[in-house]
């Protein structure tokens, strides 16, 4: 009881605000006012009474510091106020607005005066308040905070708010909110009926919860009703869980995406396998840091734009750094794979221990814009704002990435020195130039995966350690040279990781992908869309 | 035949190596033991352990070699089996602290006590017996590259491929012993052993009687290697290693020979772990950790792999360099190491034994057709030049 109220209570004082503006103020005023003339118990009750007729959620303010003894009326005028206490006196706030009315001295003030059984009445009062507010997000907060916390008192408050109420979501949440609390009355077997009927279509995990404490200490058919209320729930629920492992599965694959599609370009197209691909991602991932430091700085009005700024910057700086490793590394190693690896494994050490010493051991902090923090819901899964982000940023460099490959005529050559280095030479095609070229590209993209995962994970020098081997595992089980492997690779093991998850847990899960991809490679060497032709072997 | 195959495998620098390894064996532990504190002579004990583990690496490193050098197979895991060596030594030398623990359990390691099991799993038994352990020691690396390897080269998976697998390998070994219910002390790993065969595992002497065996061994793996590589069997590695193709058109069965030297390889690793173990008095999941891996592959490369002396040279200089670097300067040992990777590979891509010996065959070639027009040539000068080259060797 005493929770639910200040709950209530709280919950009103927060959004009162948002609907004030609407309502008749002066009537609401004048009836607060008539606290500062209140002298009894009885004249107090008067007044909720009468602030309760108006109807106006601007008064729940007043009635709010009423309940916790903070309203006051200032000798001599009576003029009504919410106060705060401070050391020598009070600060005075408008109780309709909250707006700071200076202060006054302690003995200028007089309590108005309140016991728990007004207490009762106030909350009530509130209760219905919000109910009955203007704005339906109020109404629908009102209503959720009484269906977690069913108390038979608010039915019929429900019930002259259901019969006014015209949006309808807000009235199934009403209705939920009467249903649970008819549960916990001592109403009728067949009004409880109806109730668990009610609660047990609304299939959320809260409901749930409801259901099985009240299944816990029902009797007889009630019980069993309820029981089977939860068993049907549970099987609704099952199909959200699934289509949550979905989302998971999706957003860690467009994360895996990202990760290894430069990667896949630089394997594919060179046959190089870049053990400092990690390092670009984390250099991406480090660029977003120092720009969000420069715009904390010096423009913070463009912090939401930092991450579009950091994208090509991030791009620009690990496709230097790639081009200068290309250039000044791999081009003298063509034709041994195995030495390419080790050279950029060493590379790989260089960049970390760089980054290290400039910026330092630790995790940096990288901020969330605004319009990637928060969640949303789709029925019973919730969805964050930046691994949807993420999950479109991921399909959009694929995309930019496909069209670039199949539409331009560096996407040919490319192509061209894929399937067939020397007969691509023969064309005319400057191959080493391609080949730095690719290498910068697959760099920059790996530092603007480096930008979405700055969003998610750590920003440390160990950032990149922790995506090479699975960045690996993508790119060979999809198979080299054509992007839609890497794509279905991506998305199949990050799917396939999180339907492991629930019945392995994540270290098992992981090693059975790892196990499970080992065994793969035996059956398909070359991956799941291997290149055809006899250039392949050569 | 066996006197001829091993007087042709052994050429002067492999001769040279066992020397040494078996004097070091020797001379080590009676200046560590018999010559008093203050002695010039003095090797102190921490000394003796640092170079026991420099030569547990040592014999990683030859075992590496053995399939990468020799067989082309570059293998990014060959740190599990090391450390898979190492965990089955560590858990006769869990066994052997009997009620001693923490806890004082006389069957049960302190790490299961804690964790609340009741007994011991099944994996565990017969660990306290030496000879059990010794076997698995050999068995656990061998299986597992057994089955690997047969998986493997018979689908043929080569190259870059088959080293992104090997990684694989380890990284998931990594994972699953990360995990407190595999038994294997999770996070934390074995430690805090006492006894081995019933010698005090602190002691001056058991510690230098381990450089010993350490040294010993690494002997041993050289006399091996380099018999085997001079055989038969090891000149159809080369051919696998260099043209595998046309080994297999010549009737030859390539993922066979692939598969001998990565299994005798993995079990080479698995006994440099179990050496290793006792030394370092500790065994947790990061032995299996990819980037050990890797760093295995530059002390080969570093010494010069396809010789049998490149990659135990190779792990002492870039080991005792490791150790230098980190104490003098720590911040700077990954740059060093980073740019030993790429010098090596760029500059040096025979390694400091490999270009030493191209330099030394070169100067042979140079000396022969010096001796050839010697008609022309003062005499002397030829005999010279033969003297010289002599002296070099």
């Amino acid at each position: 009881m005493f929770l639910l109220r200040s709950a209530l209570l709280l919950l009103a004082v927060l959004l009162a605000p948002i609907s004030a503006v609407h309502a008749d103020e002066a009537a609401t005023r004048a009836a607060v006012a008539k606290f500062g003339r209140a002298m009894s118990f009885s004249d107090v009750e008067k007044v909720v009474k009468e602030v309760a007729a108006t109807g106006d959620p601007a008064a729940v303010r007043a009635l709010a510091a009423l309940a916790d003894g903070n309203l006051y009326a200032r000798q001599p005028d009576g003029a009504v106020f919410v106060v705060k206490e401070k050391s020598d006196g009070f600060d005075l706030f408008d109780p309709l607005t909250g707006k700071a009315e200076g202060s006054a001295g302690k003995d200028a003030m007089v309590k108005v005066k309140v016991k728990n059984s007004l207490r009762r009445l106030i909350g009530d009062a509130v209760g219905n308040l919000t109910l009955a507010a203007r704005d339906p997000a109020v109404r629908l907060a009102a209503a959720t905070t009484m269906l977690n916390s069913p108390d038979a008192s608010t039915i019929e408050a429900l019930d002259a708010a259901i019969a006014k109420e015209t949006d309808a979501a807000v009235r199934r949440r009403m209705e939920a909110a009467r249903a649970s609390a008819v549960l916990v009355s001592d109403r009728s077997e067949a009004e409880k009926e109806a109730a668990i009927d009610l609660l047990g279509a609304r299939g959320d995990r809260d409901t749930l919860s409801l259901l099985l404490s009240y299944e816990a200490t029902a009797k007889g058919p009630l019980k069993d009703r309820a029981a089977s209320a939860v068993s049907d729930m549970r099987d609704v629920l099952a199909w959200w869980g699934v289509a949550q492992n979905a989302w998971y599965g999706i957003s860690l694959g467009s994360v895996l995406l990202l990760a290894a599609i430069g990667l896949a370009i630089t394997f594919g197209v060179m046959g190089v396998i870049n053990m400092a691909h990690g390092e670009m991602v984390m250099l991406g991932a480090y660029t977003t840091f120092v720009v969000q430091e420069i715009i904390r700085a010096s423009f913070p009005g463009l912090f939401d734009w930092s991450l579009a700024i950091a994208v090509p910057l991030a791009f620009l700086v690990a496709g230097a750094v790639g081009l200068v490793i290309e250039r000044g590394i791999i081009r003298f190693l063509y034709g041994r794979p195995l030495e390419t690896l080790l050279a950029t494994w060493g590379v790989s050490l260089i960049l970390q221990q760089a980054v290290r010493t400039i910026f330092g051991p630790n995790n940096r902090d990288v901020g969330n814009p605004s319009w990637m923090s928060g969640e949303f819901d789709i029925g019973q899964l919730a969805i964050t704002w930046n691994r949807l982000w993420i999950v479109l940023f991921a399909l959009a460099v694929f995309t930019v990435l496909l069209y670039v490959f199949n539409r331009t005529s560096w996407g040919l050559h490319m192509r061209a020195v894929t399937q067939n280095r020397r007969m691509a030479s023969s064309m005319g095609i400057r191959t080493p130039w391609v080949d730095a070229l690719t290498f910068a590209l697959g760099s920059g993209i790996a530092g603007i995966a480096g930008v979405a995962l700055s969003q998610i994970d750590n920003v440390s020098p160990n950032l990149g350690q922790s995506y090479i081997v699975d960045s690996f595992m993508v790119v060979v089980f999809g198979g080299v040279g054509n992007l839609w492997g890497t794509l279905v690779g991506a998305f199949s093991l990050g799917i396939l990781n999180k339907f492991l998850e629930p019945y392995a847990g994540a270290v098992l899960g992981k090693i059975l992908i790892l196990v499970l991809i080992i065994l793969f490679i035996q059956k398909r060497p070359r991956g799941l869309f291997a290149q055809k032709g006899r250039a392949v072997e050569a | 035949m066996i006197v001829r195959a091993l007087a042709d495998g052994f050429t002067w620098r492999v001769a040279a190596a066992v020397l040494v390894l078996v004097a070091a064996a020797i001379v080590v532990p009676v200046l560590n033991l018999s010559v008093p504190a203050g002695s010039a002579l003095h090797v102190p004990t921490y000394a003796v352990t640092l170079f026991g583990k420099y030569l547990t690496y040592a014999l990683l490193a030859l075992a590496l070699d053995l399939v990468w050098g020799y067989c082309g197979i570059l293998s990014l895991g060959h740190g599990a089996f090391f450390a898979l060596g190492g965990y089955a030594m560590g858990m006769y030398l869990m066994r052997q602290i009997g009620s001693r623990g923490v806890y004082g359990n006389p069957i049960l390691p302190d790490f299961m006590v804690f964790l609340n099991w009741k007994q011991l799993p099944w994996f565990w038994y017969g660990f306290d017996h030496f000879w059990v352990a010794a076997i698995m020691v050999l068995a656990v690396p061998g299986l597992l590259a057994f089955v690997f390897g047969w998986f493997a080269f018979r689908s043929r998976v080569t190259g870059v491929y088959l080293s992104i697998i090997t990684q694989a390998m380890t990284y998931a070994l990594l994972l699953a012993f990360f995990r407190n219910d595999m038994g294997f002390g999770g996070n934390n790993g074995l430690t805090d052993f006492k006894d081995i065969i019933g010698f005090d595992i602190q002691s001056d002497e058991t510690r230098a009687a381990l450089f010993a065996a350490s040294a010993l061994t690494l002997a041993l793996g050289v006399v091996l290697v380099a018999f085997f590589v001079k055989s038969k069997y090891g000149k159809l590695m080369i051919a696998v290693r260099d043209a595998e193709s046309r080994t297999r058109f010549l009737g030859w069965r390539p993922e066979n020979v692939k598969l001998f030297a990565f299994t005798a390889s993995a079990v080479m690793a698995g006994i440099a772990g179990a050496l290793y173990v006792p030394q370092v008095g500790i065994i947790n999941p990061s032995e299996f950790a990819p980037a050990n891996s890797i760093e295995v592959v530059i002390w080969t490369a570093v010494g010069g792999r396809a010789t049998v002396v490149g990659p135990i040279i190779g792990a002492l200089v870039v080991n005792w360099g490791k150790s230098w670097f980190t104490g003098a300067f720590p911040e700077f040992w990954l740059f060093a190491l980073g740019g030993l990777f790429i010098l090596v590979t760029l500059f040096l891509p025979k390694g400091i034994v490999g270009t030493l010996v191209e330099g030394w065959t070169a100067r042979r070639a140079r000396r022969a057709s010096a001796t050839a027009e010697k008609d022309v040539e003062p005499e002397s000068f030829g005999k010279d030049e033969e003297l010289r080259a002599e002296a070099a060797e």
